[in-house]
């Protein structure tokens, strides 16, 4: 028995919004959207419902495609289709603009910061990603220019541990980056293929030793990490980690599937559709083992939004806490139960 | 005459008449009578959007066809599926984001609107499908000014000679 309760509706946003994050902490959301403006959320103290905190704006000249929190919580990224990333610290008490990053040919449609705070990543619609070395006083110097895919790419994610960056792409491929001291440069370290269309979001898992994907294919596929000497037997020619589709989940997405979280704390899956649903999927017990791996949809949503479901993601802090925002301008909070968590 | 300056790509399009105009019927003006979508009145929408580089609408060049749309009113779908005047045409993409514009603008917003080359009709259909489905790179072609004005006057009125 699981259900899913609507805890809030954030209205604001004026047109589609396309992203939520939490705040490190969990106890502050940032949102975005086509209207330009990102939007602060959090409780006020000794409340239990989100307001409206603070609205940024007059940085981007176009849609604001992502936001992301620095791993300290001072920073906010934010992506934009004016083809700059913002970076917005509470030095002055408040959010404020005092970097602006330039250089990709188009739109930046992700942002994310690794683990360590010590870099940052964004990719394009140039079809390359970057690679930002976070230093002190607002400079943030280009490491790496990466233009191992051949087409859009539609979002960056670090890992959970280390410094490997995860991309995927409209080239229906998801690439690894890891950073090579040597060289001094960041290097493709795989390529995940089996989808067959857009690879629209990417989401590891709390050990970083999988990945699940999402796609305009509408199947989520989990992947798994083959490191060399792998009792598994699988080969890794070239000494870097081998990482295999382990699993397909199928048949249940009626559209595109644009986001996908994996909850650190809970394990639980979350998706976004096309089909307006929000969907959760947990790992199977009795069939998981190892290699062989197997999730089942416990949760549908329908008509969690009016349209599109374009972001989700679960609190960082509050077990079972999700967040999701649409097409049709909302943002929606839920509380996930289910009765063995 | 045509946005890119260029000589005609077809030079010589094969016209098609016109069809009759629909009927209103006193049930459709009756508010209190609910009254779904079907193919003809998405045809409606669309069969007078202009050619970019003719100064012929959809429906007279054979681009857009009632029998080549799909609605399902329960599960808020409509399929459009439009045919190139050649198997080459470069302006391909550009009528399919005509031929969205104008129903993303027209119809309620609980519509999925998928616009598609029809099978076989087409070089390159699968990128143009694919990047026709993309609503991320949709919307980020719609805030291109010089564009949007392109595919407003294919909507609006045809291009007339200066």
């Amino acid at each position: 028995m699981t259900q899913t309760t609507p805890l809030q509706t954030l209205r604001g946003h004026v047109g589609r919004v396309w992203s939520v994050a939490w705040s490190p902490t969990g106890t502050m959301l940032s949102s975005c959207g086509e209207d330009k403006n990102i939007r602060l959320w959090g409780k006020e103290s000794f409340g239990t419902k989100f307001t409206a905190k603070a609205i940024l704006s007059d940085c981007h000249q176009r849609t604001i495609r992502e936001t992301a929190w620095s791993p300290c919580g001072n920073f906010i990224a934010s992506a934009s289709f004016d083809a700059t990333t913002a970076i917005w610290d509470k030095r002055a008490g408040q959010f404020e603009c005092n970097a602006t990053l330039e250089g990709h040919e188009n739109e930046v449609k992700s942002v994310t910061w690794s683990k360590s705070g010590q870099f940052l990543a964004t990719c394009s619609r140039d079809k390359s990603v970057w690679v930002w070395e976070v230093g002190e006083e607002d400079e943030y110097e280009c490491g790496a220019v990466i233009n191992a895919h051949i087409q859009d790419v539609k979002k960056v994610r670090f890992h959970p541990h280390d410094n490997i960056l995860a991309s995927a792409s409209y080239d229906d491929t998801v690439k690894l980056f890891k950073e090579d001291a040597s060289e001094a440069d960041w290097v493709n370290c795989a390529t995940l293929k089996s989808h067959t269309s857009t690879v629209w979001s990417l989401a590891f898992d709390r050990t970083g030793t999988r990945l699940a994907t999402c796609s305009d294919d509408q199947t989520v596929k989990i992947w798994k990490e083959y490191r060399p000497g792998n009792s598994a037997g699988i080969p890794t020619p070239d000494g870097d980690s081998v990482w295999k589709c382990v699993c397909t989940l199928s048949g249940h997405h009626g559209r595109t599937i644009y986001d996908i979280s994996w909850c650190h704390s809970t394990d639980l899956i979350a998706t976004g559709c096309g089909d307006d649903a929000i969907r959760i999927f947990k790992e199977s017990t009795d069939h998981s083992s190892g290699d062989e791996v197997s999730f089942d949809l416990v949760h549908t949503v329908h008509g969690a939004h009016a349209q599109d479901v374009n972001c989700i993601a679960w609190n960082p802090m509050v077990p079972g806490m999700l967040a999701s925002c649409s097409d049709d301008g909302e943002i929606k909070l839920w509380q996930f139960k289910l009765d063995t968590l | 005459m045509n946005p890119s300056g260029d000589a005609l790509e077809n030079i010589n399009p094969t016209l098609y008449g016109k069809c009759e105009e629909r009927l209103v019927t006193r049930e459709e003006e009756d508010d209190d009578i609910a009254d779904e979508f079907d193919s003809r009145e998405i045809f409606d929408l669309i069969r007078n959007i202009y050619d970019p580089e003719h100064p012929l609408t959809l429906e007279e060049l054979h681009v857009v066809d009632v029998s080549l749309i799909n609605v399902d009113n329960t599960k808020n779908e409509i399929k459009v599926n439009f045919t190139p005047t050649i198997p080459h045409c470069s302006m391909a993409t550009l009528i399919g984001l005509s031929i969205r514009v104008r129903l993303i603008r027209a119809l309620p917003a609980r519509f999925k609107v998928n616009v598609e080359i029809t099978p076989g009709s087409h070089s390159t259909e699968f990128a143009i499908n694919k990047q026709l489905a993309d609503k991320e790179r949709v919307a980020a072609a719609l805030e291109n000014s010089t564009l949007i004005g392109v595919i407003n006057q294919c909507i609006s009125r045809p291009v007339t000679a200066a």
